[in-house]
């Protein structure tokens, strides 16, 4: 392991030099700062999942110990993929470099480095695409933007393939509706081929495969922590909630990331989830297999996510459950989405959803059979189903962050803020430009949420944070929401850099402290145990 | 260096040009074989890209949602930026051809120093949105003006798009407004390659070729027009004959006319290699033409692979003792 790398300062980061290098983006080597990389996959978790070249490497070094013959391996990898996805053949061919993409990447914005200009980073790969896969880049090499393949260019993807976060936004504005994250997935994919992950990737997918979840929690683990989270509930309502977990012949299976789970706030999240479904009377359980919404597969190659995705549809089958119920989570999203069904659908075996509560049927998900849980509480609320006090969420400005994934891989915009409204007082959207489906990547999100590269993830978050600040500073917001388990993760320490005395909540969360249970004690603190205001010892 | 082998090359394809046009033995060439030989590359090679695209499957429903999604019956889905209808998605996919409606969203990100430190703002930029409307639709109205030469009688349509086109009327023969325009909203494409550091820094000479062969087609076509005139019936003669396959060559139709049918067939031939095959792709971009239904309908991918999986068999027999101990139901005691 390397020494700690000292953070800078939010004053040093927020100079961002947008001058364009003197040198040829071709002739400008990649460099390797400490703090804006993440650590090379560890040998174990490929092994364990039967990735190429298992060993041990570090970034920093020269030697990434990389297989003879390598370079066929990538250009025969090019090549299949090519042959698979049409995404990728087109947009090899149809970019015409207008640059309307540039300044849309946070991780250009907070860079200015020009290889984070999406187009350059498709560039990376399309430089290769052109040598090896036209006649014009064959012949005119250069002059058609082709160059050949060597080992500077395989370090060069995979520090700007891990320097994307997926998150689509380029490809809103492209005018050829060019995706990004299309070509950083496979450029990923070649990656994994010699070898080339990193280990804040490879290490929650080796666990999610064996274990059931990206955190590794063994199914002993996950009720305990569950347990110990009813004891809260109890300490703070009165009312003991009895969740179940793989129980056969429950209606609803829930399944959420497991980020809910451990470390706050996304154990707030998950209470609020358990104290909504025990207040509903709801019969679902928890699944101990299929622990895990998430799928940092995804960020690995097409294959790696479909063999961790298997376990949500199988799990309710035997199970026996009529369908299925997703938590707050990004990427699982975008999976659930737009992958699952076509992976390993039909799912016959499941019922369309229908809500026991309301008999709202949802249509919008009669293939999947798998709804959002913001989509079940929006429509909960809307057939004022839920006894809500929003005024114990008074002492809270809210401003809510659209996730990457539901809302360009999606298009879950209004659904969570419906539910904001209902339970709290002070809402305040952050600018236009900045929120729905133009909504800023947290600078965190494809695996990227590491802790040897923080100053990156301080840079990619800055678009966002700087949006918070807007309405801190306008309105006094000090409630950052979102419906993610990265975001939970990144958010509080991007907020403490950016704009201190920004809390970080899961929408459920802000649910679960206004929902009056049928006999509750008063309550006196909200679910982090902070006295409620009007209702604590020391206003 | 990208910049000048661009134009050297272009100047390069001029001189060939004029050589042909000042030559007479070389005008069957410059007129008639050169112009088949380029429609043949551009028919042939545009098809071959799309087809060569289209034997790629689509193996998953990846629309990009610019919009609320469809989900419950009171929350008002974006039906034509998230669609879940053919009729939506074809809206969508005009929007994005004719008014190159992802253009317009452009914002021009900007960092300034606040009061209270580093401010990040997102102000409106029209401009590359504007330059590329007023050059691809004055390209395309210039295109279908020359219908006229083509065909005999010359449509309705295209007389009725000339006189709006010259509707100033100003000189003789009348200015044609798609004139002025390309020439303008060109000259702005290729300036902000040149003045835009980041858009000079991602160019490449692909990028600056086909602005440079375009902006001389235009001019020439131009010079031919208004200054160094040629016999226009001359020049329907040759055009129509190409059209029918019967090619003639009239004698005395001008040099100015060889240069330009040069430039256009060049142009012709080297569409179906470059990036100018944006225009067939974008049809077939995925994030865009795509029915965004996937809870609702199950998109099937030809490929989809059998992959290694972890069971909960395994799962079981790794964590019975575990679970049993924790009260978690197992299938085998």
């Amino acid at each position: 392991m390397a020494p700690k790398v000292k953070l800078p300062k939010p004053g040093e980061l927020s100079q961002i030099d947008f001058k364009i290098p003197a040198t040829d983006w071709m002739d400008t080597p990649v460099e390797f700062k400490p703090g804006t990389y993440c650590w090379g996959s560890k040998e174990k978790d490929l092994l364990t999942l039967g990735l190429p070249n298992p060993r041990q490497w570090s970034p920093a070094d020269e030697d990434w110990k990389i297989p003879e013959g390598w370079e066929s391996t990538i250009l025969e990898g090019m090549a299949e993929r090519l042959s698979k996805y049409r995404s990728f053949k087109i947009f090899m061919d149809i970019c015409v470099r207008c640059g309307a993409c540039a300044d849309k990447c946070h991780f250009y914005i907070a860079t200015g480095d020009p290889k984070n200009m999406p187009v350059l980073r498709a560039e990376l790969i399309r430089s290769i695409y052109k040598k090896y896969f036209t006649k014009s880049g064959k012949f005119l090499g250069r002059l058609a933007g082709a160059r050949e393949l060597d080992m500077d260019v395989l370090k060069e993807w995979w520090s700007y393939f891990f320097q994307c976060t997926e998150c689509r936004r380029c490809s809103v504005f492209c005018p050829y509706g060019i995706d990004q994250a299309e070509v950083t997935i496979i450029g990923r994919e070649l990656l994994n081929l010699v070898g080339l992950n990193i280990d804040w990737i490879s290490g929650p997918v080796a666990n999610c495969y064996m274990k059931g979840n990206h955190l590794g929690l063994e199914p002993h683990a996950i009720t305990g922590n569950i347990e110990s989270m009813c004891d809260d509930i109890e300490d703070i309502t009165g009312i003991r909630v009895n969740p179940t977990f793989n129980r056969k012949g429950a209606e609803i299976m829930f399944v959420t990331p497991s980020g809910d789970l451990l470390g706050e706030p996304g154990i707030q999240t998950c209470m609020g989830y358990l104290m909504l479904f025990h207040e509903l009377g709801l019969d679902y359980t928890w699944s101990t297999y299929a622990s895990e919404g998430g799928n940092f597969g995804f960020f690995t190659s097409n294959d790696m996510a479909k063999r961790l995705n298997y376990k949500i549809y199988a799990e309710a089958k035997r199970l026996g459950v009529k369908w299925i119920l997703g938590g707050e989570c990004g990427h699982m999203w975008r999976v659930l989405n737009q992958y699952m069904d076509t992976w390993h659908g039909p799912a016959d075996f499941l019922d369309v959803p229908v809500s026991p509560i309301t008999g709202t049927v949802f249509e919008n998900a009669k293939s999947t059979k798998m709804i959002h849980i913001s989509e079940f509480t929006a429509d909960l609320i809307k057939h004022k189903k839920l006894n809500l006090d929003p005024s114990r969420n008074d002492h809270l400005k809210v401003t809510f962050h659209d996730s990457c994934n539901p809302s360009r891989g999606m298009g879950l915009l209004d659904e969570p803020r419906e539910i904001i409204k209902a339970v709290c007082n002070n809402f305040y959207e952050m600018p236009e430009n900045t929120i729905r489906e133009k909504t800023f990547c947290c600078g965190a999100g494809s695996g990227l949420n590491a802790s040897e590269n923080m100053e990156q993830r301080m840079r990619g978050g800055f678009p966002r944070a700087n949006a918070v600040k807007y309405v801190k500073e306008k309105h006094g917001v000090n409630m950052l929401a979102n419906i993610c388990a990265v975001d939970r993760a990144h958010f509080p320490a991007l907020m403490d850099y950016w704009n201190p005395g920004v809390g970080v909540t899961g929408v459920t969360e802000l649910v679960g402290n206004a929902l009056v249970m049928k006999g509750e004690k008063e309550r006196t603190t909200n679910l982090r145990f902070e006295d409620l205001p009007g209702k604590g010892g020391n206003e | 260096m990208k910049v000048l082998f661009s134009f050297l090359a272009v100047i390069l394809l001029i001189v060939v040009a004029t050589m042909g046009a000042f030559i007479t033995n070389l005008h069957y060439v410059f007129g008639i074989i050169i112009p088949y030989i380029a429609l043949a590359m551009f028919v042939g090679g545009f098809i071959y890209r799309v087809v060569k695209w289209g034997q790629s499957p689509v193996p998953f429903r990846i629309p990009t949602t610019i919009g609320q999604q469809k989900s419950l019956p009171w929350i008002k889905q974006n039906k034509i930026e998230n669609p879940t209808s053919a009729f939506g998605v074809i809206v969508r996919m005009a929007m994005e051809v004719l008014f190159f409606r992802s253009l317009f969203r452009n914002t021009k990100t900007e960092l300034r120093e606040g009061q209270n430190g580093p401010e990040l703002a997102y102000g409106s930029a029209k401009w590359l949105w504007l330059g590329s409307l007023f050059f691809h639709w004055s390209f395309l109205i210039i295109i279908v003006r020359h219908f006229r030469f083509f065909l005999d009688p010359i449509p309705f349509f295209v007389q009725a798009l000339e006189s709006v086109d010259g509707m100033l009327q100003i000189g003789l023969p009348a200015i044609y407004l798609t004139d002025a325009f390309i020439l303008v909203a060109i000259s702005f494409l290729l300036l902000r390659r040149f003045v835009v550091p980041q858009v000079r820094y991602i160019s490449l000479p692909a990028d600056f070729f086909p602005l440079f062969m375009i902006m001389s087609i235009a001019i020439s076509g131009v010079l031919m027009r208004y200054f160094y005139k040629v016999d226009l019936v001359a020049v329907k003669q040759l055009a129509i004959g190409l059209a029918t396959f019967q090619p003639v060559l009239p004698t005395e139709i001008g040099p100015m006319f060889f240069i330009h049918i040069f430039l256009v067939s060049i142009l012709f031939a080297y569409f179906p290699t470059s990036k100018l095959m944006h225009m067939g792709g974008v049809f077939m971009s995925p994030t865009r033409n795509m029915i965004s239904n996937n809870r609702m309908v199950r998109h099937i991918n030809p490929w989809n692979p059998e992959v290694e999986v972890h069971t909960y068999e395994q799962y079981e027999d790794e964590y019975r003792v575990k679970m049993k101990k924790a009260g978690i139901p197992v299938e085998k005691e």
